[in-house]
């Protein structure tokens, strides 16, 4: 608890510096990430956090010592190769996109690591702090560090708020871009810019391996939360922000632990809470909504059946009768009369299951619909009459009043479908 | 130059290893699945932490078990999410593999005082060891390296596993819904192809590393696919190749000290960038129409 208020009351400057660095950090792969992720790109982040490993080698070798501004140019200008290889590759070969991902990663990492092991048995002391590019070390960072890797990160940031309508023409609809005389080519340039930015950058508070997760992360869990871009590169932005200070502090209390692990556990969190919870598009949600859609066609199935006895003179039903109808169906069965009596619409005799006028008027809708919908389908549409009835099956459930009326007007209110039924109207 | 035992052994096991990844790549590559092979060389870290913290021991069938569970939940984990939770497929393959990981490297660190087990052996492997290495049977009997045995089981393995189900690889990968209609169960392959990956992840991280397999999966097949389209001479293609990596690697890694799995990589990026030098579509400017350039256009 102590440890908690030492920590986030900011008491020690350097906390500040970590926590205003994981921040800008956050933000700017967020952003660019949620992007990536909306062009169906979000492996090639993997593919470059993995390749810039030569780069910041090489940046070492060159600088001798641990100097940001060699390794975070090696790192940008080994992940530049990458993404131009793997785009290149892309064009002139027949491998399908994933094979060149891996093939790109793999190598470079291969690559990395043949430097690496090179530089350790050079026996240069600098060389500890750089495997924590493996891994990451947020607490580790320095204040001049943090000025680099936050002036970077807010770079990023201004420039996608900056191009905002530009990068999202080049997610959404590039061909429309190009036609109405956007460069495209360079916006797209500009992109893979900052994406290779952003994972230079981030590599050094998450490390090589987990970086496409900071990417990838954060824009499928705000995915699940709303449809406007807005709101999700917000929304990308706080999860990121919320996973990073956690990850930190975890990594303050406990000085053995890596950052960059915990920031990846926290993010994955949040996003698989969101895959359950989040209405609208969660597991939860759509498990029910789906369940309570499959009760309702039963009870309107139920309902037609009971109007159509109807018509052929009959007072109802029996129970016997209606699981005929419906084979294999009796739990189902079941459960509309049970639902169905409980809203009034049915009154069961014994085993005799008749319409109350309250339902009648609601199956003649569903019995009017269905019939309207054949009707539509056969006269617009021009589908043969035998052809038309599996669609009105789905349809029937589905047609809100407002449609119904449009319909009706559009068929100048008919009196028979095209299998010579009458479609059933209330009287006026 | 007189014959080396450690070098041979040294070879003759990174070979052993480049063959039975690159033969299980081959079906990887043709569902492009490549991407699902490296998540689960990522995502295997957490069940052999665990096996290993259980038994105690790097050779034991808990570690191998452990690894076999998470390349399994991982595939589970990647379907579940892509089909009930409607995460688009690259997606689901990076929050996957990124979450596993991430829990196996903490797994590492709590348990870093109580077992023998650094994330950098993990990782990266060292074939170098080898030699030292040997399984020594309780009457004292030296039978040889013991990561040697392991990478030959492994590889009589795969090979009995492609031999017995070539039929139904083929088909599953080439036509998924053909071969469901006449009755293999395609997603049972799927999940037994996937089952082998991981256990030749685990048996071969202790060599190579557990990120290195992945290019041993990946690179020799791209390249012999960049040659041939048919599958017999992929495969002859692809052992071919991983012996030549093992080969090269070696020697090479030996000339200028360093990580032999690393460098075995290394040779076989060579190898692929030249195959797509050379076999990919001319340049334009060799073909003599001038086509724009598009630097870092992806």
């Amino acid at each position: 608890m102590e440890d908690f208020l030492y920590f986030f009351t900011f008491q020690d400057p350097s906390i500040t510096w970590v926590v205003l660095g994981i921040t800008l950090l956050g933000i700017g792969s967020a952003y660019v990430g949620t992007f990536s992720f909306l062009d169906k790109k979000a492996l090639l982040g993997d593919a470059i956090s993995h390749a810039v490993l030569p780069g910041i080698c090489l940046g070492f070798i060159l600088a001798g010592e641990k100097n940001p501004v060699y390794i975070v140019t090696g790192a940008f200008l080994s992940g530049a190769l990458a993404t131009f290889l793997s785009s290149w590759l892309r064009k002139n070969t027949k491998l399908s996109e994933d094979t060149i991902i891996a093939t790109i990663l793999s190598v470079f990492f291969g690559v990395g690591i043949v430097m690496l092991t090179g530089l350790q048995k050079s026996g240069n002391p600098e060389i500890a702090g750089l495997n924590s590019f493996i891994f990451g070390n947020a607490i580790g960072i320095s204040e001049s560090d943090l000025m680099i890797y936050g002036g970077l990160s807010l770079t990023i940031i201004m420039v996608l708020t900056l191009f905002l309508k530009e990068f999202r023409l080049m997610v959404f609809d590039p061909e429309y871009g190009k036609a109405i005389g956007f460069p495209m080519e360079a916006i797209r340039f500009l992109f893979n810019v900052l994406m290779i930015l952003a994972v230079v950058i981030g590599i050094q508070a998450i490390g090589v391996v987990l970086m496409a997760a900071l990417l990838i992360t954060p824009g499928a869990a705000a995915r699940f939360w709303t449809d406007r871009l807005h709101p999700l590169l917000i929304l990308a932005a706080s999860f990121s922000i919320v996973s990073g200070i956690l990850g930190t502090y975890i990594s303050f209390v406990i000085p053995q632990m890596p950052t960059g692990p915990w920031v990846v556990v926290f993010l994955s969190l949040i996003a698989l809470l969101s895959f359950m919870f989040s209405p609208k598009s969660g597991i939860i949600f759509r498990y029910f909504s789906r369940k309570n859609y499959l009760r309702k066609t039963h009870k309107d199935h139920l309902m037609k059946a009971l109007y159509k006895a109807r018509e052929e003179n009959k007072e109802g039903l029996s129970i016997e009768e209606i699981y005929e109808l419906y084979p294999y169906q009796k739990v189902q069965i079941n459960q509309s009369i049970k639902d169905l009596l409980k809203e009034g619409f049915i009154i069961k005799n014994q085993l005799f299951i008749s319409l109350t006028s309250k339902g009648t008027s609601d199956a003649m809708r569903i019995v009017r619909l269905h019939r309207l919908w054949e009707l539509y389908l056969n006269e617009s549409m021009n589908i043969a009459p035998d052809h038309v009835h599996e669609s009105a099956e789905q349809m029937e459930h589905l047609l809100t009043p407002e449609l119904e009326a449009m319909l009706e007007k559009r068929l100048n209110f008919p009196t028979l479908d095209p299998h010579q039924e009458t479609i059933p109207r209330e009287k006026p | 130059m007189t014959f080396d035992s450690n070098a041979f052994l040294i070879i003759f096991t990174g070979a052993l290893i480049a063959i039975s990844c690159g033969f299980l790549g081959v079906f990887m590559m043709l569902r492009k699945m490549s991407m699902t092979g490296d998540a689960i060389s990522h995502a295997v870290l957490p069940g052999i932490v665990i096996g290993f913290f259980v038994s105690g021991s790097q050779r034991s069938l808990e570690v191998i078990m452990g690894a076999g569970l998470l390349g399994i939940l991982a595939t589970l984990m990647i379907e579940g999410l892509r089909k009930k939770a409607k995460v688009q497929l690259d997606a689901s393959i990076g929050i996957t593999f990124t979450l596993l990981f991430a829990i196996g490297i903490i797994l590492i660190n709590l348990f870093a005082y109580k077992v023998d087990l650094d994330q950098e052996c993990v990782l990266y492997g060292e074939i170098a060891y080898l030699p030292i290495d040997l399984w020594v049977t309780k009457s004292g009997l030296n039978l040889g390296p013991r990561i040697t045995w392991l990478a030959g089981l492994n590889f009589f393995f795969v090979i009995g596993f492609i031999y017995l189900l070539f039929k139904e690889l083929i088909l599953t990968s080439f036509d998924e819904s053909f071969s469901s209609v006449i009755g293999i169960n395609a997603k049972g392959v799927n999940l037994a192809l996937m089952s082998m990956v991981s256990y030749t992840t685990v048996s071969s991280f202790e060599s190579v590393g557990a990120i290195l397999v992945v290019a041993l999966l990946v690179v020799p097949p791209a390249t012999a696919f960049l040659w041939t389209k048919s599958l017999m001479p992929l495969l002859q293609l692809t052992a071919a190749l991983g012996i030549l990596i093992a080969i090269l690697g070696y020697y090479l890694a030996y000339w200028i000290d360093s990580s032999i799995a690393g460098m075995m990589v290394t040779v076989a990026g060579i190898f692929f960038l030249l195959s797509a030098i050379i076999k990919g579509k001319k340049p334009s400017w060799l073909q003599g129409t001038y086509k724009a350039a598009k630097p870092l256009g992806i």
